[in-house]
């Protein structure tokens, strides 16, 4: 009993979010399949963006509100596929190439701003992540057509300069999730996806009109959506995960936690200090813009001015509710936090819905959720080190 | 025996400063060599000069030779040192608490095998190896062995942190001993640290890596180490190297006299008006305690009398500065107080200055000046807030600064210490090291107090400054019969101004001595 | 005398060239050649300047609400939000009751500052145990102040038909328009025309006090005291003053002056706005006070007044020049860029 107390309170912050998460569950009062499904996408579709977070909390840098700029990396790599009209998996696997080097010199420059702003990386990653907000929306409102020759009429607006609001990125939707799929469909089975092709087909249910339940089971069929697991990305996050860890047990991965412990003593051990911050800068950065070309693929479509600017605060504010804190994560904790945060968005509208009478109160509630649990996890973090200063 | 170092015709100038002279050094192999001398004796830049710090390269080398096990080097760097075979055990600890004594241990030296990623990558580019994986198991037998040599019976898998403070110097000195081709050994006065048994089992284990073939140098202040351990001796005064002695051929009091010999300059004070009276205390301390890092106080007792100048001296580290700062309410403190025959509270800057008592920092530029705000300012602003002088009085309760008194009075004190400046709203970053002191006098004298504690009045000041700073606290003392508690790392300035001079060792006054006592009586009481 | 007058040109030379930094020489170039650009496309150049007044008076108390944090140690408050919350709720209660006039205008202020008071010092207290992470830590208090209060805008027992949702009966609704002679009551007050150039006195004169009463401040025995201990918490501490309690004054003076400066800003425009609309209004009015020459451990009043002139001008012409110039608002991604950019440049550069 004292062993799960203390169990308990060490593990005081996902524990409480797994309750709420659950709470919401049951009161947002939908089928579970629908959760399930729900969940296990976005599970899959964000882990990899949330992953990207945990290098630079180890090397001492604190949580990376920086990786908005990899996420736009990642998005300019997207448009310039599918200006080329390259489609499925080709168009994924070039994205995935043409965002390494964008998201390397990006990465590059934020580790230069960092190790400029040492002891405020956060602060200065979340105004960099603005700022460079700005500098895309120049770029892609203004320059794209103008002053950078661009013409294609599907990406362009009518004015002749600047890029639509949204891309259709329907040529690879599910490109990276339907290598390998399987997707459960309420009363007709499985269907299973190999290289963007159907292997297996669910079996229509029998249409047998004396018997009622078949009628009702047809019905839910057709209401409940599918609960697909993506195989392929999802053994994709696995490899990330096991990379991390193997990252870590290596001579780079050694002085990475020798920085983030004390980098003054890591300086004087012979390790290079801002070489070290550097790379974990860079490598957060590449695999924040490989993580949003997942969730891009997934989504199906783009939004070119908004759908990197949350990535930064959901995929913070997941790896804190997993009960990471900003000198301390593993891998675990990113994917529970995933799956624990998200939850909480799917439910909590649908669960202000039924018990307040609004859904909007539950919008409201869950960007409140987002905001406080990093606004709580930075007073407690800030709160520790000052108890140890002062000692 | 094989010289494992030899230091020939050291020499080292700072901006025409010279800070060493001429020094000859040798250790051999299995040879304990013990380094001695006062704080700025020149022991720390002839450590630089061996580890070729970059303080040293930037300020334009050193004159002389360097040899290790035979060879000229030219060291350019903490890291060649190190892979010369050059080992330095700090003072403070170099250990990362978070990790575990294995990891601390094998910290940046690392035993890797390489895996296909690291192989791939390091046909591009040297930082493949980085992506090397991590050989634990070596790491550990290396590890473990060497705790063994020196003695230290941990799991190599705990962490550090959870550690007690003594086993901390003992994983430093495995650290240096598990390099594979460790030589020489620095120890920088690793004793100062640990509680007696720890010290009595650091010089068994020194004894034991000596044996081993390993050259030692030793950095200490506690004469009964250096008498226990030394194979040879060696002095160093003001930059010069007195002299090498074998151990046989001396004693605590040769070497006490050695290191702290020098003339003192004869100064004429003027006389006093009120006589010093034994029986007439204006301060009482008893069993003081102050938790100032690295100056820590432990039962300390002092007595101060009305109208003396009293000098505090002593080595750095061994609380002399924790005395008056704990004073001054700048660091908690216990113990029983009492000014004027009246308990005096402790932990409590702003009752001390209503008591009348005023602290001038060691620290001036971190404690003792706001750097970027006016002359003024700084030397009105504690008395502002503890006496509410400087203040309008025409709306009461609002506190209003009144800038033309205040200017007035900061032009006073501007002319009476010849504070060269453009006026009296000059920020004080921009004037020189002296007359940022001066200002620091000048604003503890602001509000009055019956007495004054000074510390390190003279550092980093100019020879003109120095000397019209002594010559002001004479005049404070004489003419306004303000009492002065100097503390200074200069012995030869306490000894030409204060009546009676305490020495502070190990948190203690060993000896108060008169100011013409002699040299060796100063250094024995400063070796504790 | 010769050597008098070499320091006192030194003197002008250190303060006046070499204070104003690189960036805000810039900006003002920026601003100055937009200005001769609008006067050369032949914009409505009365008509500018007077809006460029009208919205420096609007933002004005709000950047000097940064000031005291600033002087205190607490760095760049971000945390203003937590403030401008409070000057919402203290703009809702007299509006509820249907207060027009001056009434309206003081029982908002007098409640925001007390409002603001209260919130700042719990604000104080928080940021007083995560010491060096002030910044962070303020920015998502503040967003969660934001987001958190919008549940409350819903729930809040607010019956005036003006200020509710007219269907459903219940929550306040995303932009109120002020009571009938609150709105622009400042503006209003002593306004004249120079040459079209529309000035509003009043609420020029109402910064201007406040920036005057918080110079004062500065200058008594407290607020030295919240200045030392900013500035340098080790003489601070040397002196017996407490640098805590220092630290929590200047947090709660900041919110209040934030509380204070969302009234003023609320009735000049003439609209309550509620829900997100507050989330990132810290970061133009930080930016206002960099650009105007402070730092992240520096400010003074003629920072403030400086820099939101700068930056109010700079937001006010972009507009129309860009739209002359070319299509499509260029303006709001300049404003972000610059004002982002500005802070970049603050965080980066300072030391501690």
């Amino acid at each position: 009993m004292k062993r799960v107390l203390a169990m308990l309170r060490n593990h005081a912050v996902p524990v409480t979010f797994l309750l709420v998460s659950l709470a919401l569950c049951i009161a947002s009062r939908q089928s579970a399949s629908f959760l399930t499904g729900e969940i296990l996408n976005r599970l899959v579709r964000n882990s990899f963006t949330t992953l990207s977070l945990l290098i630079p909390v180890l090397a001492g840098l604190g949580l990376n509100f920086g990786i908005v700029i990899g996420a736009m990396a990642g998005q300019m790599a997207i448009v310039t596929v599918v200006h080329w009209n390259l489609t499925g998996f080709s168009a994924l696997g070039t994205a995935w190439i043409l965002a390494l080097p964008i998201a390397v010199i990006f990465g590059w420059l934020v580790g230069c701003l960092f190790n400029r702003a040492k002891g405020r990386e956060m602060v200065t990653g979340l105004i960099a992540g603005f700022f460079s907000n700005g500098l895309y929306q120049l770029l892609f409102l203004f320059l794209v057509g103008s002053l950078i020759p661009f013409s294609n009429p599907d990406l362009i607006l009518p004015q002749g300069f600047g890029l639509r609001n949204t891309v259709n990125l329907k040529s690879m939707e599910y490109s990276l999730d339907d290598v390998a799929s399987v997707s459960w469909m309420a009363g007709k089975g499985m269907e299973v996806r190999l290289a963007g092709k159907v292997v297996r087909k669910p079996e229509a249910p029998a249409a047998d009109p004396d018997n009622p339940f078949a009628a009702l089971r047809a019905m839910s069929a057709s209401f409940s959506p599918p609960i697909k697991l993506p195989l392929a990305t999802a053994g994709i996050i696995v490899l990330l995960c096991v990379g991390i860890r193997r990252l870590l047990r290596t001579k780079l991965g050694q002085d990475m936690r020798a920085v983030g412990q004390d980098m003054h003593i890591a300086a004087v051990a012979g390790i290079p200090v801002d070489q070290v911050r550097m790379v974990a800068v860079i490598l957060s950065t590449v695999l924040a813009a490989w993580g949003q070309i997942i969730y891009l693929q997934n989504m199906g479509t783009l939004n070119t001015y908004s759908s990197h600017e949350q990535i930064g605060m959901f995929a913070v504010a997941s790896l804190l509710v997993g009960g990471a804190t900003v000198s301390r994560a593993t891998v675990w904790q990113a994917l529970m936090g995933t799956l624990m945060f998200h939850t909480l968005f799917v439910t909590s509208p649908l669960a202000g819905k039924h018990l307040m009478g609004d859904p909007q109160i539950g919008e409201y509630f869950r960007v409140f959720i987002a905001y406080g649990v990093i606004a709580v996890a930075l007073a407690l973090h800030a709160w520790g080190g000052g108890k140890k200063s002062s000692d | 025996m094989t010289a494992v170092l030899e230091m020939r015709g050291i020499g080292k100038e700072y901006y025409g400063n010279r800070v060493l002279r001429g020094i000859d050094l040798e250790v051999g192999a299995g040879e304990v060599v013990c380094l001695v001398g006062e704080n700025g004796a020149g022991k720390s830049t002839l450590m630089n000069i061996l580890f070729g710090m970059p303080v040293i390269l930037e300020t334009g080398g050193f004159e002389g030779t360097v040899k290790i096990g035979g060879e000229d080097v030219r060291i350019q760097s903490p890291q060649q040192a190190m892979e010369l075979g050059v080992g330095m055990v700090h003072q403070e600890f170099m250990l990362v608490p978070g990790f575990s004594v294995v990891e601390n241990i094998k910290l940046n030296r690392e035993v890797t095998r390489s895996n296909l990623i690291s192989t791939i990558l390091e046909g591009i580019s040297s930082f493949g190896s980085r992506l090397r994986s991590l050989d634990e198991a070596t790491m550990l037998a290396d590890a473990q062995a060497a705790l063994d040599r020196v003695g230290l019976d941990v799991d190599p898998l705990d962490l550090v942190g959870e550690l007690p403070v003594g086993h901390k110097q003992f994983i430093e000195i495995a650290r240096e001993v598990d390099r594979s081709r460790a030589r020489l050994l620095v120890f920088d006065e690793p004793s100062a640290v640990l509680a007696e048994t720890e010290a009595d089992r650091l010089l068994t284990t020194m004894k034991q890596l000596a044996a081993d073939g390993i050259g030692i140098l030793f950095i200490t202040h506690r004469l009964d180490e250096v008498l226990e351990i030394a194979d040879r001796v060696v002095v160093l005064r003001d930059g010069e190297q007195v002299c090498t002695m074998q151990r046989q051929e001396t004693d605590a009091s040769k070497i006490a006299e050695l290191m702290v010999g020098r003339k003192v300059e004869a100064r004429s004070l003027p006389a006093r008006k009120f006589p010093v009276q034994d029986e007439d205390r204006i301060l009482t301390v008893r069993d003081l305690r102050v938790s100032m890092p690295g100056e820590s106080v432990s039962g300390l007792d002092l007595n101060v009398r009305r109208g003396e100048i009293l000098g505090v001296g002593g080595l750095a580290g061994y609380g002399k500065l924790g005395l008056s700062n704990g004073l001054a309410g700048l660091f908690a403190a216990t113990g029983e107080v009492a000014k004027d025959g009246q308990p005096f509270p402790l932990h409590n800057p702003l009752e001390a200055m209503k008591r009348g008592m005023a602290f001038v920092s060691e620290d001036r530029r971190g404690v003792g000046l706001l750097l970027d705000e006016s002359i003024e300012l700084n030397m009105g602003l504690p008395w502002i807030h503890c006496q509410k002088r400087f203040l309008k009085s025409w709306i009461p309760g609002l506190g209003l600064l009144d800038g033309s008194s205040l200017s007035k009075h900061a032009r006073q004190m501007i002319e009476r210490f010849d504070i060269r400046c453009v006026g009296s709203e000059q920020p004080v970053r921009r004037l020189s090291g002296g007359n940022q002191q001066k200002v620091c006098i000048a604003k503890a004298i602001t509000g009055d107090p019956d007495l004054l504690l000074v510390n390190e009045p003279t550092r980093g000041v100019d020879v003109g400054a120095k000397q019209r700073i002594l010559d002001e606290l004479v005049a404070l003392n004489r003419k306004q019969r303000m009492t002065v508690v100097l503390t200074s790392s200069e012995l030869a300035e306490l000894r030409s101004v204060c009546d009676r001079v305490a020495i502070v060792s190990r948190g203690r006054v060993s000896k108060i001595l008169a100011p013409d006592a002699p040299d060796v009586e100063f250094g024995l009481a400063m070796a504790g | 005398m010769r050597e008098r007058i070499i320091a006192l040109y030194e003197r002008w030379l250190l303060r006046h060239i070499l204070s104003v930094g690189i960036p805000r020489l810039m900006i003002g170039g920026f601003v100055l050649s937009l200005l001769a650009l609008a006067f050369i496309k032949n914009l409505d150049m009365a008509g500018l300047l007077g809006d460029s007044l009208v919205r420096v008076g609007r933002n004005g108390v709000i950047v000097l609400a940064l000031l005291p944090a600033v002087r205190g140690g607490l760095g760049l408050n971000f945390g203003l939000p937590v403030g401008i919350v409070a000057g919402l709720v203290g703009l809702l209660v007299p509006m509820e009751f249907n207060l027009s006039g001056w009434k309206g205008f003081w029982a908002a202020t007098a409640l925001a500052a007390v409002l603001g008071w209260v919130a700042g010092m719990a604000y104080g207290w928080l940021l007083n145990r995560v010491k060096g992470q002030e910044m962070m830590v303020g920015t998502y208090v503040g967003f969660s102040i934001v987001s958190g209060m919008c549940t409350f805008w819903l729930l809040a027992p607010f019956t005036n038909p003006r200020m509710i949702w007219p269907i459903g009966g219940h929550g306040l609704r995303t932009t109120l328009p002020c009571t009938p002679g609150v709105g622009k009551i400042l503006d209003n007050l002593g306004r004249f025309e120079i040459g079209g150039m529309g000035v509003p006195t009043g609420l020029l004169l109402y910064f201007l006090l406040l920036c005057g009463l918080v110079a004062v401040f500065f200058r008594t025995r407290v607020g030295l005291g919240i200045q030392a201990s900013g500035e340098n918490p080790a003489y601070a501490r040397a002196c017996g003053i407490s640098e805590n309690r220092s630290r929590l004054l200047a947090a709660a003076l900041s919110t209040m002056l934030a509380a204070v400066g969302m009234v003023a800003f609320s009735t000049s425009y003439g609209f309550v706005q509620l829900y997100l609309a507050p989330l990132m209004m810290a970061f133009p009015a930080v930016a206002a006070l960099l650009i105007g020459g402070g730092s992240v451990v520096r400010a003074s009043v003629s920072h403030v007044i400086i820099g939101t002139l700068l930056f109010q001008t700079l937001l006010t012409i972009a507009l129309p020049v860009t739209n002359e110039l070319l299509s499509g608002d260029l303006s709001e991604v300049a404003r972000v860029i610059a004002a982002n950019g500005m802070i970049l440049y603050a965080l980066t550069r300072s030391s501690r």
